[in-house]
């Protein structure tokens, strides 16, 4: 018998094995990054064209606008999640895998979120300042898509994993999808501007934190039980 | 006496029964319309505050009565469907959407009719309101869900999957509605605080409440024995069925 290398496939092992196989495959299709990321900043900046540019009626939209094209954004990426390792057969290996699925499906969820959610955060402060955001409440606003961003990576995993390999799939995922955002959007936003009202946002980051603490219990558990339906 | 359940659970021995309690529940919803509708047209006093247009009441309340609990008995039939892999479970589930969807947009409807005299707007974004169109949304999303798929098996686990992540969120979706309108427009109109009502008008609202119900239930009956023949139709009873009535494709 062949001396066979120990491979340690512990749960950690494989959670960073996943992460850094969907951040290199993410990096080298950088377009993809990108077009997300645009997406955000195009939608964002058509609102002022159609509302006009007075200042007092955009400083009093911007969160509000500013988390809806953060979860247009995340909701349009989410079919690369699965949908290219579906086509090309590796979703199947990693639904035979030993491994939890759970946990495999958490690693990709966070990758997306690096690779879509991150960008978005980043980005907001510069949007807001569009918006003629005071200082705290760009700082409010960003700290609000830190929490609220990976929620709807997990969340919307669910979706994209029920629509795999379905014709109009992408159209179908935000029927399924947007409403289930909607908590998210509502303290999202709501911190914000209770920031800017000079009201405590603390109430809106501890929901939003309770969302995300619930949502990464059960969103990998009904992802990989939707994926099982939908490959097995 | 005892009845053995698991006999129904087939679906070609619930396609008869349902084919028996079909009429009567038909019967009864009409009955109860008739009573329910007279009560609420000529028995029901006219309110002092709202005239004679709160009479859509005996509409709108039960619409909107049905409209959530057949969310839940949708999502209890899915989540048997799902664990125990019973077919007709799915199948009722599947059943009950398109009726749970019509009460959702009848609540909506005749909402936004009483809204208009008053309260001066159709719309207005109340927490009710827009919980309520929420839900529409989350029917119409597990009707899509299930359309877009042509296996029938994964069309009821993936429509059972979106109906069950539908009802977890259902108080969440509920309750950050109700936060962010109080946070919004605190002296906004209040739904909530309904007058007093005379027994006449309750009177009248439960029965159509219960007409809405038996409505419901002759609605999903038909429309499972519909899913049911049309799943297994190249099954030996039902080709039997065809020979029996004489009815061909």
């Amino acid at each position: 018998m062949p001396p066979q290398r120990r491979i340690n496939y512990t749960f950690l092992n494989m959670l960073i094995w996943i992460i850094r196989r969907d951040l290199l495959l993410a990096m080298r299709r950088q377009a993809d990054v990108l077009t997300t990321l645009f997406f955000f900043i195009i939608v964002v900046s058509l609102f002022p064209l159609g509302v006009g540019p007075e200042m007092n009626t955009l400083r009093i939209m911007a969160p509000g606008v500013v988390w809806v094209a953060a979860l247009l954004a995340s909701m349009l990426s989410l079919g690369r999640i699965f949908s290219t390792d579906y086509l090309d057969g590796t979703l199947e290996q990693i639904l035979l895998s030993p491994t939890s699925l759970s946990l495999l499906v958490l690693g990709k969820m966070f990758s997306h979120w690096l690779v879509t959610g991150v960008p978005l955060v980043l980005m907001a402060p510069v949007l807001g300042i569009q918006y003629d955001l005071p200082a705290n409440a760009l700082f409010v606003l960003t700290l609000s898509l830190l929490l609220g961003t990976p929620i709807l990576s997990l969340i919307g995993a669910i979706g994209a994993a029920l629509t795999l390999g379905l014709r109009g799939g992408g159209v179908l995922v935000s029927l399924l999808v947007l409403p289930l955002y909607i908590p998210v959007l509502i303290f999202g936003a709501g911190a914000v501007e209770a920031s800017i009202a000079g009201l405590g946002f603390e109430a809106h980051f501890s929901l939003l934190g309770a969302f995300l603490l619930v949502s990464l219990v059960f969103a990998p558990w009904t992802t990989a039980a939707s994926l099982r339906i939908s490959v097995g | 006496m005892s009845i053995n359940w698991y006999k129904y659970a087939s679906p070609a021995s619930f396609y008869f029964l349902a084919g028996k309690m079909i009429p009567y529940f038909s019967i009864v919803a009409v009955i109860l319309l008739l009573v329910g509708l007279y009560i609420g047209f000529f028995v029901a006093p006219t309110d002092f505050q709202q005239g004679e247009a709160y009479r859509i009441i005996f509409i709108h309340v039960p619409a909107a009565w049905m409209s959530m609990f057949l969310y839940l008995v949708m999502a209890f039939w899915s989540g048997i469907g799902l664990a125990f892999n019973t077919r007709l479970s799915s199948m009722v589930a599947t059943a009950i959407a398109p009726t749970g969807a019509m009460f959702t947009f009848i609540a909506l409807w005749t909402g936004a009719w009483w809204g208009k005299p008053m309260w001066g707007a159709w719309w207005v974004w109340d927490a009710r309101l827009t919980s309520e169109l929420i839900l529409l949304f989350l029917y119409i999303g597990f009707m899509s869900l299930q359309a877009a798929i042509d296996d029938p098996r994964r069309a009821d686990r993936a429509g059972a999957i979106i109906a069950l992540v539908g009802v977890v969120n259902i108080p969440i979706i509920y309750f950050s509605v109700q936060w962010w309108n109080t946070l919004h427009q605190g002296a906004s109109v209040s739904v909530t605080q309904s007058p007093k009502m005379a027994a006449s008008m309750l009177a009248g609202m439960l029965i159509m409440a219960f007409a809405a119900w038996m409505y419901s239930i002759a609605m999903i009956l038909m429309r499972t024995r519909a899913i049911i023949l049309e799943r297994e139709r190249h099954t030996a009873w039902v080709a039997e069925l065809k020979g029996v009535t004489g009815v061909t494709r």
